[in-house]
């Protein structure tokens, strides 16, 4: 081969190269965009948080602590049981109300109220919650989670919100 | 097949392999699995109803992949131990050792994850106390927890995330590891059994190691082989068996996060971790959560750097057996302890009975004092003559412990992980209890 030839088919091998190189590198992207939108969904996404009714008025004696279910902000059409949450619900009289995450802030169980004792229990790890939602006993590093709640025309109504995670500045 | 071994690599080079079939009986179960369940949140229960009590040997099935999963856990671990009680990780298997860690952990989130799926109540709990668990990592924590469970709540896009977890990604990267795993065993050579006196030296041990297998190896097949063929096939036959004499685990309730009348509890082998979250000092538990699985990944990936090379018999590495020994303990005994759960209340607990209480049937206050024992929620932490939970003192004979001034003390104001009661208790109440609780003695 020529000295020009061979410098023609240095380059045009160098381009070719370089053209597979970057092409793949392209496809690579490209498919990877939606893999990844996909993988990292859940925090592209935010639901806008909805008012639920949980029952009217009169369903909440004043003094007493009632479990209520509603469905979560934008459940998937698919999710089943799994849209529902759950609060522990107190009227604290005078039409407050105070309602609080079922989910112990330990580790996340769910606890129940026991009414003659006027304690929440986590069937977990021991924790214990006074009917303020306060920590009694155990290992819960800090109170229960509320929800937002308000009467609207005579409606009891929480507002849904997300999972709360105990950070490690608990 | 014919590939030489050292001679003397006898029963307890077979845990490897055991694991490997193991891991090939879950594939084939979990594929044949997959042919009945439905990956879909709303309707993952009915399926597994569908599976346990309708589908023929469909019982079984899901039995030999529980026991599967179990015997995965426990080989794993038997052949950690035997690898590093031989040293085995010392040169030139170092990355052995490192791909045998990261298919530890693979081991164990399949494990997790393969409960979840089970998507009943206990499966959606325990992905609430994972998330809950990811939380505690500094920073970054809750997003984390977000993309484990797939968004702000438990729903349907989390069981998607799971299955894809368990049937696809892990299983992909266990193959990817195995394969470079096996592929080094093939290329180093299965470590002979140790000798006390014979080092290793990095700089002459694969000449030695050469000339041993030259002079003194034997066929892989048929002569170290079947040893490896008739414990994995013993194996599988009790997988077997145990799943039709015992069958799948229960199914707990519908998956709904709503029902609170729920006691969580995962699979034996994560009791462990369940058990030292429950004993662990409280104030630093936020930090162990999130410290102590990363202390201990990156100690065991340490293991091949802090030693390569010298004795690799056991009897010259006393510190190493003490620690294998001390693992060993800790590790059953966070389990016998967590299957007890001293620490939870017990809400099963039956109301003590008057004819139990020697007082009682003379003594109306004393009688006002056991029903109130129990309505109060006392006797779900305290035991008296084996009626009562565990997560307090045992309260039979209190009365010779604490005079009644000393017992409503301590009713009022709580204690160590006891509540105050004295909002919830009027005198007359107090004053039954109190009465009831002093008059327990011999």
């Amino acid at each position: 081969m020529s000295d020009q030839e061979t410098v023609n088919s240095i380059s045009r091998k160098g381009f070719l190269v370089k053209l597979s190189l970057s092409l793949a590198a392209l496809s690579a992207v490209m498919a990877s965009i939606p893999v990844l939108s996909a993988l990292l969904a859940p925090l592209l996404e935010s639901a806008n948080e909805k008012w639920r009714t949980v029952g009217i008025l009169t369903d909440f004696p004043e003094g007493t602590t009632k479990l209520v279910q509603f469905e979560n902000a934008d459940p998937k059409p698919y999710a089943g049981v799994t849209a529902r949450s759950a609060a522990w619900l107190r009227h604290n009289g005078k039409n407050e109300f105070v309602a609080f995450a079922v989910n112990c802030t330990h580790l996340g169980c769910p606890v129940r109220w026991e009414d003659t004792a006027q304690l929440f229990m986590c069937p977990c790890h021991g924790g214990v919650y006074y009917k303020d939602g306060s920590v009694a006993a155990g290992p819960p590093p800090k109170p229960l989670t509320k929800y937002e709640v308000r009467v609207n025309n005579n409606e009891v109504q929480i507002k849904t919100s997300p999972l709360h995670i105990t950070n490690i500045t608990a | 097949m014919k590939h030489p071994v050292p001679p003397n690599a006898k029963w307890s080079y077979v845990f490897g392999s055991a694991t490997l079939f193991c891991f090939l009986l879950q594939v084939i179960t979990g594929v044949a699995l997959s042919l009945l369940y439905q990956p879909s949140s709303d309707a993952a229960y009915q399926s597994l109803r569908f599976i346990t009590y309708q589908a023929k040997f469909g019982n079984v099935l899901r039995g030999i992949h529980y026991f599967g999963a179990s015997a995965m856990i426990i080989l794993v671990g038997i052949h950690m131990i035997r690898v590093y009680i031989t040293a085995s990780f010392k040169y030139p298997r170092e990355m052995n050792w490192i791909t045998g860690v990261f298919l530890l952990l693979f081991t164990i989130f399949m494990g997790f994850t393969g409960q979840l799926l089970r998507w009943d109540s206990n499966g959606v709990w325990s992905s609430v106390v994972a998330a809950q668990q990811l939380g505690r990592v500094p920073l970054i924590g809750t997003y984390l927890a977000r993309l484990l469970i797939g968004g702000d709540t438990l729903g349907g896009q989390s069981l998607s995330r799971f299955f894809a977890y368990h049937v696809f990604i892990i299983p992909a990267l266990i193959f990817i590891f195995v394969g470079f795993h096996l592929y080094l065993v093939i290329r180093n050579g299965i470590s002979e059994p140790p000798k006390s006196g014979r080092p290793v030296d990095p700089k002459t041990y694969r000449a030695w190691y050469n000339k041993l297998l030259k002079e003194k190896g034997v066929p892989f097949w048929p002569d170290a082989a079947w040893r490896d063929i008739i414990f994995s096939s013993v194996l599988i036959i009790i997988i077997v068996a145990l799943a039709v004499i015992f069958g799948a685990p229960q199914l707990t309730q519908a998956p709904d996060p709503s029902a609170v009348h729920a006691s969580p509890a995962p699979d034996w082998f994560m009791v462990p971790f369940f058990a030292l979250f429950a004993l662990m000092p409280h104030n630093i538990e936020s930090v162990a959560m999130m410290l102590g699985p990363l202390l201990t990944v990156i100690l065991l990936l340490s293991i091949p750097f802090i030693s390569n090379r010298g004795e690799r018999s056991p009897l010259k590495r006393p510190w190493s057996m003490f620690g294998v020994i001390c693992v060993v303990v800790f590790v059953l005994s966070f389990l016998i302890v967590g299957m007890h759960a001293p620490w939870s209340a017990d809400f099963k607990a039956k109301p003590l009975p008057l004819t139990v209480v020697k007082q009682a049937e003379k003594d109306t206050m004393i009688a006002a004092g056991v029903h109130l024992f129990y309505t109060k929620g006392c006797e779900y932490c305290h035991q008296i003559s084996n009626y009562g939970g565990l997560a307090g003192p045992n309260l039979t004979y209190v009365g010779e412990r604490l005079n009644q001034q000393e017992i409503t003390i301590r009713i009022v104001n709580g204690s160590t992980n006891m509540p105050a009661f004295g909002g919830v208790l009027t005198k007359d109440e107090l004053e039954k209890l109190t009465q009831f609780l002093s008059a327990q003695k011999r």
